[in-house]
């Protein structure tokens, strides 16, 4: 039997008084696609920031390619080396051209020579599609492709499990399909992925797994076809109707 | 106060150049041999100035630096340590301290391996130094969190560690915003560096109270002084002018 890529056992959160996550269990097989989907607030961000410990979690445990996660630095930063995360709001590096964004990690965590980290940076710019952007700087692109150098960034590190949280939220409608795309790609080639996300169409296509959470809570969890024909519970219902009529 | 009322001082400064009791720039009048000399000894306190200015702005960044980084940790008593050092030494009036340094720490250290004689210059130097890190110390931990939550993140997230994600991901960000109010603590020590004077150390305010106890100018003498510091401070403020052009430059965001 194979190990389970990501494993999750009654892990609980709190911010201050605020109970964030309630007793999640998640595991994730390895080459698994699982999208979290849920209200905002519900806590579906916060478990994927707990995977790679930007977020302490108080009880239970994480496990990530049978290494557990503790506060000692190693485990953190052994667990940090397979899993890739892609946010948000991008993050890229304002300072750094787009070239230099994807070889700062193989560069100076891998200690790759700059020739080599450059190879395969381009390498992985060609495969999100935007290899003559090399030279630019990130605000002079697109929010579409800023997310892709973003992907570009973190597979440079040749991750084994990639983490997305909420990947296409901050983007104009016309560039979802260009971030979607790529990450489909991804899937297809077996990668262990983890997204949180509200694109039920990308859902659909390559999940394996779908989470629903609401108020801290795993409330449904099932295959996309009982998911969206049958959902169990009436949260979720609900929650499928609202997002899927607009 | 209006900038026209400043016009009705002006018949008093000019009535002072006429009558010799006023003014009596022979003191340090270039043209002839004794006034020369003095402007010659006067100026030639700009090295010790400029020298101990610099040496003291480097250490009091890199000390400050170093203070700062604790303020920023997410564990509370690494701040109280920033905390603490910044509170105890800005409440350090900048006088008692070169007393402190120059008088005290000779006989704190003595007996001790690192014993050494401290002269007016050095002791000036770790002084300024000192005194100026509480607040360059401030300085960087406000530019460094100015830089968003998400930055540091990212970087960690392609396994970067906390010193790399400092050096490579957010100084080089926050440098920019930084280096204005480093400037000005910068012109802030050169002005403050004249109160090393008291210990006896020959810069440009020591050599003009020497110069003053013999000629007895007073008025002539301390305006050559303040007109020494207004060109060095000048200078410095187009210096930093044009390295805030130079990396606003770069910035594309």
């Amino acid at each position: 039997m194979t190990e389970a890529a990501i494993e999750l056992a009654g892990v609980n959160k709190w911010f201050g008084e605020f109970h964030v996550l309630k007793d999640i269990n998640l595991t994730v097989a390895q080459g698994e696609r699982v999208v979290i989907c849920g209200p905002s607030g519900s806590g579906k961000s916060t478990v994927v920031r707990c995977i790679n410990r930007l977020e302490t979690h108080e009880q239970g445990l994480i496990r990530v390619d049978g290494i557990e996660l503790r506060d000692d630095a190693a485990s953190i930063r052994a667990i940090r080396a397979e899993v890739g995360m892609v946010f948000q709001q991008f993050n890229l590096f304002p300072h750094l051209t787009v070239l230099e964004n994807v070889m700062l990690g193989p560069v100076k965590a891998r200690g790759l020579k700059r020739a080599e980290a450059e190879a395969r940076a381009r390498k992985y710019l060609e495969r999100v599609r935007i290899p003559e952007q090399a030279d630019k700087r990130p605000a002079q692109l697109s929010g579409g492709q800023q997310q892709r150098v973003a992907i570009a960034r973190s597979l440079a590190m040749e991750p084994r499990i990639m983490l997305f949280d909420e990947p296409t939220s901050a983007l104009d409608p016309e560039m979802i399909s260009e971030v979607l795309e790529v990450m489909v790609e991804l899937a297809e080639e077996g990668m262990t992925m983890i997204v949180v996300t509200h694109e039920m169409g990308f859902a659909r296509r390559v999940a394996d797994k779908m989470v629903f959470m609401d108020a801290g809570e795993i409330v449904e969890t099932g295959t996309p076809a009982e998911f969206f024909s049958a959902p169990k519970s009436e949260r979720c219902r609900t929650f499928l109707d609202q997002i899927l009529s607009h | 106060m209006r900038p026209w009322a400043l016009l009705l001082v002006l018949p008093l400064l000019l009535g002072g150049c006429g009558s010799s009791s006023g003014w009596g720039w022979y003191v340090i009048d270039p043209t002839t041999e004794g006034g020369w000399t003095n402007v010659r000894f006067l100026i030639a306190g700009y090295p010790s100035t400029i020298y101990i200015s610099l040496l003291a702005a480097a250490i009091s960044i890199v000390l400050g630096l170093v203070v700062s980084l604790p303020g920023l940790s997410s564990r509370r008593w690494l701040r109280w340590i920033n905390r603490i050092y910044i509170e105890f030494i800005r409440s350090i009036p900048l006088l008692p301290m070169i007393f402190w340094v120059y008088f005290g720490l000779p006989l704190l250290l003595k007996g001790s391996w690192v014993e050494f004689p401290l002269d007016p210059f050095w002791a000036g130097v770790i002084a300024l130094a000192l005194s100026d890190s509480a607040f360059t110390s401030e300085i960087f931990r406000a530019g460094i969190q100015s830089i968003g939550r998400g930055q540091t993140e990212a970087a960690q997230t392609i396994g970067l560690t906390y010193f790399q994600t400092m050096r490579y991901v957010i100084l080089p960000q926050a440098i920019r915003r930084i280096l204005p109010p480093l400037a000005n603590q910068f012109i802030y020590i050169v002005k403050m560096s004249a109160l090393v004077s008291v210990i006896g150390l020959q810069e440009l305010t020591r050599r003009a109270n020497d110069l003053n106890t013999t000629e007895y100018r007073a008025l002539e003498i301390y305006t050559f002084l303040i007109v020494e510091y207004l060109v060095l401070v000048l200078i410095i403020s187009q210096a930093v002018r044009w390295l805030e052009r130079r990396m606003g430059s770069d910035e594309r965001r």
